[in-house]
């Protein structure tokens, strides 16, 4: 292994968005896969055309080694009546492990607690992709309803069989088969019994409408609660492996730095200590965490630098060094109409450059791994998104076949878009192999905050133009490194142009909640606001004559409604705004009433009412907490949040520099679901945070008559001193 | 180097042997495996490692352990008593307090402090004392809720 590797950008994969793996072929060899299950029944879910497809390929390892590569997630009734589910999805948070096992639940017609699932381990569950992209509740959750579905309706067939009775005239409910002919019942774990059955089965639309849901579609408390507010849930970081050792690695003075010269030798002979190099890597490891960080201190060692750009011209930077290369992939561009005799005969005619800062994703739990090694096999636990992605990390790193790594990941302390990569993963495999002992590693804030990747900066310039009567004639859009998701605007425009600029970025990025839907929609709907102020008319009723997506126009509506915007009165230096969009077919609009002193600078939301629409909802208590997080960690974002960096350092990698939302910052908020049973369910965890920041900047401009244009819109808590 | 050999923690009295200057945090997940007090920063702006020590909310990660003495620790292993749970605890679950949880044991222990010395905290006081825990899931608003709802608990009880 390379220190390159760990420092240099092992990212690229997640540079702008998270874009696919190359998907392996494997052949399909149930009667191994079943005899490792041992007894019961199995419905495994067949990933689309892939039917009875057969290619030999790699073989993965333990129970992955037989199960075939084209199952997306499977579920196991063993003989004890308890259902099992096995998906690759992983918990961070964002509530997941209940909503699937409601959605189970439902469609198997068991109660909710008879179901286990068995998350994010590449050993047990089937391949995945990773937890991103608001994909788990659209996909995973359809799938799983397949799953049941097939389930119930084999359980069905197997009473009719032993019945000798009609299919269709037996009922499936609370884990039973009845016949209410005859006046019998058998329970899913005795029909299961003696069983060795598997199915296999497409994935195909949903079978229970919305309209029908009984489990889904019900507010339920988030499973295993109950192990968290007594502290016994296991993070990554509270795991212990006999004999285990406790981690630290000596980090490069600056980005991309190469190691001249180390001496470890005073860090070896503190007594129990092991230290190691590899290339530009070093990294120790101690009986406990105190000595570890001795010893790493004891460590000299040379680097040589290279000079960096800094956050103070990063805007120039970015313009100046945006990717020329047409056939470059990341680029979009999008064009309608002719743009630019739009803009040269429109009434009236805004343009603006807005511009988006670095930030971190700063998840409570910093990235953490426990790292051990068996007979030339490796195991870490660890807390990420993309189990199968880290398990590949490792297999390169460390030049293994797939089955001589596995990833297993505990409910995480959360990620928001920032645990894609496995550095902290690897990091501790390499000290554990070096050490012959499980190591532990726990990155600190400041090395999360620095050597983790961050939300992509973005350069962002609009042009808008608009007829007499408040029509969008013209509409230029030009993003530069922030990405393109959501970038295309949502209103009626004849004469468009939509451009997404790559840029070679001076600092790791990633993905982040939402991606960059957040930074689109802070420029477009700002300028939005403009231009009706520009022609005169109310921000919600110009947005409204120029839109007609309808379950858009819905949410906007809702959210006037309960938020008061037609009869809304200003106390003196408070403000109101409006702003919506449509990301991940989610549909949502955001009021927000903020409260600005002139004299101090100070910016206080007092009140946000966001409205959301994304398909039939499965949790509604879980999607409300989740909202309400989403417009919180969005007013850091807004209003706050920017890396510093210079010279390939980070100039604020802590807490006490870099403010996040805290309980005062913290608004009143009221959240409206508009539950659309008729519509399929998309996921949540993003999509609320996208109409915060120009909500709230729109409410400034309306308290004081200044419009913000950064992310975020204060400096350092105050308004900026032009403003 | 100077060693610390006990600890009272949840009413045990433990024997360890540390050195005095490592983290009373460190000491409390590594030594004793009460891992539900949790590292977020280890600078004292997060409040995940919150125990109380005699009662008073203190981050453990800025505690060194030598400097604890005969001092009684409390952390959120031992707030639950014969498998009842402290209404603070029933309280975040009723109103489901949480996203991913990692803040979850350093609120309920300024909770439970806040309450101690004021049964009865108005909203702007529960924001003015917990504004130095961090959920950077916001869950702040169902936090605040929920330690209005044990406070009127804990009254009924009394
Ligand atoms: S870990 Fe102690 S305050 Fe953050
Ligand atoms: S619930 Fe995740 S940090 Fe509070």
């Amino acid at each position: 292994m390379s220190g390159k590797h760990l420092n240099d950008t092992a990212l690229e994969i997640e540079r702008y968005e998270a874009r696919e793996l190359p998907l392996h072929r494997f052949a399909l060899d149930r009667r191994s896969f079943m005899k490792s299950i041992g007894g019961g029944i199995a419905v495994l879910l067949v990933a689309e055309n892939t039917l009875g497809f057969q290619e030999s390929g790699r073989r993965g390892g333990g129970m992955q080694e037989e199960m075939p590569r084209e199952i997306d997630v499977w579920l196991h009734i063993p003989p004890d009546g308890r259902v099992t589910v096995f998906t690759g999805k992983v918990e961070i948070g964002q509530n997941i492990r209940t909503s699937l096992s409601q959605t189970v639940a439902d469609e198997l017609h068991v109660s909710l607690d008879a179901i286990d699932m068995v998350m994010g381990d590449t050993q047990l569950t089937p391949f995945d992709m990773g937890t991103f992209g608001s994909r788990s509740t659209p996909q995973m959750g359809t799938q799983l309803r397949r799953v049941a579905f097939a389930a119930r309706e084999l359980l069905v067939g197997l009473a009719a069989k032993r019945w000798n009775a009609d299919a269709k005239m037996l009922v499936a409910e609370n884990g039973k088969v009845s016949d209410p002919a005859g006046n019998r019942s058998l329970s899913y774990a005795d029909l299961a019994q003696g069983q060795l059955l598997a199915q296999d089965i497409p994935a195909e639309d949903p079978v229970t409408p919305a309209t029908e849901w009984k489990i889904a579609g019900q507010p339920v408390h988030k499973i295993g609660a109950r192990d968290f507010v007594t502290g016994r849930h296991k993070y990554t970081p509270d795991l212990k492996r006999p004999g285990m050792l406790y981690g630290k690695v000596v980090r490069p003075v600056a980005f991309g730095a190469t190691l001249t010269s180390a001496d470890l030798s005073a860090a070896k002979a503190m007594p129990g200590v092991v230290a190691v190099r590899d290339g530009d890597f070093i990294g120790v490891a101690a009986p406990d965490e105190f000595t570890a960080e001795r010893a790493a201190a004891a460590i000299k060692t040379e680097w040589k630098t290279t000079p960096q750009s800094s956050s103070r011209e990063l805007f120039d930077y970015l313009k100046k060094n945006a990717e020329t290369d047409p056939q470059e992939e990341n680029r979009f561009r999008q064009t309608k109409g002719s743009v630019a005799d739009a803009l040269a005969s429109a009434a009236h005619r805004v343009d603006a450059t807005y511009t988006i800062a670095y930030i971190a994703h700063c998840p409570l739990e910093p990235r953490a791994a426990l790292a051990e090694w068996n007979d030339g096999k490796v195991t870490v636990w660890t807390g990420t998104q993309r189990p199968f992605g880290v398990r590949q990390e490792l297999t390169e790193a460390f030049h293994l076949s797939d089955d001589k790594a596995r990833v297993i990941v505990p409910d995480t302390g959360a990620a928001y878009g920032g645990k894609h990569s496995g550095e902290c993963a690897v990091e501790a495999a390499r000290i554990a192999q070096a050490a012959g002992k499980p190591v532990h590693l726990l990155w600190t804030r400041e090395e999360e905050f620095t050597w983790a990747y961050f939300r992509p900066a973005g350069l962002i310039e609009v042009k808008g133009g608009v007829s007499t009567d408040g029509l969008l004639t013209a509409w230029e859009f030009h993003n530069y490194n922030s990405g393109a998701a959501a970038i295309a605007t949502v209103y009626e425009v004849p004469n468009q142009l939509t451009e997404f600029h790559p840029v070679n970025a001076p600092l790791r990025q990633g993905s982040y909640r939402s991606l960059a839907a957040a930074a689109n929609h802070f420029a477009r709907e700002s300028h939005m606001d403009d231009l009706a102020h520009a022609c005169g008319m109310d921000p919600l009723d110009f947005r409204m004559k120029n839109l007609q997506d309808a379950r858009l126009r819905d949410v906007y509506q809702a959210a006037a409604q309960q938020f008061g915007w037609q009869g809304r009165k200003k106390a003196p230096g408070h403000g109101f705004g409006i702003a919506g969009g449509i990301d991940k077919g989610g549909h949502i609009a955001t009021c927000a009433e903020v409260a600005v002193d002139h004299s101090s600078g100070e910016v206080q939301i007092v009140r946000v009412v966001e409205t959301f629409d994304c398909g039939a909802v499965v949790n509604p208590d879980g999607l409300k907490n989740s909202i309400a997080g989403a417009i919180t960690m969005g007013i850091g974002g807004a209003l706050y949040e920017a890396i510093e960096f210079d010279d390939g350092k980070i100039l604020n990698p802590h807490f006490a520099q870099y403010r996040v939302p805290r309980f005062k910052d913290e608004p009143q908020i009221e959240v409206v679901l508009v539950d659309r049973k008729d519509q399929p369910s998309f996921g949540a965890g993003e999509t609320p945070i996208v109409g915060l920041a120009p909500a709230v900047g729109n409410a400034i401009f309306d308290a004081i008559g200044v419009r913000l244009r950064s992310m975020p819109m204060l400096s350092g808590g105050t308004l900026p001193a032009n403003a | 180097m100077a060693r610390v050999t006990k600890l009272n923690v949840n009413g045990r009295e433990y024997a360890i042997d540390v050195d005095a200057d490592a983290t009373l945090l460190s000491v409390l997940r590594d030594q004793l495996d009460l891992t539900g007090t949790k590292y977020g920063c280890g600078e004292g702006q997060c409040a995940a490692c919150t125990v109380l020590i005699d009662g008073n909310p203190r981050h453990s990660c800025r505690t060194r352990a030598g400097d604890v003495g005969k001092r009684k620790i409390a952390t959120i292993e031992g707030l639950e008593k014969n498998g009842e749970l402290h209404p603070v605890q029933q309280a975040f679950l009723d109103v489901d307090a949480m996203q991913c949880a990692y803040c979850t044991s350093g609120m309920i222990l300024g909770a439970v402090a806040l309450l101690e010395h004021n049964p009865h905290p108005t909203r702007a006081e529960i924001v003015e004392y917990m504004n130095g825990h961090l959920c950077r899931c916001g869950a702040y608003q169902r936090i605040t809720e929920a330690i209005t709802l044990a406070a009127t608990h804990m009254q009924e009880k009394v």
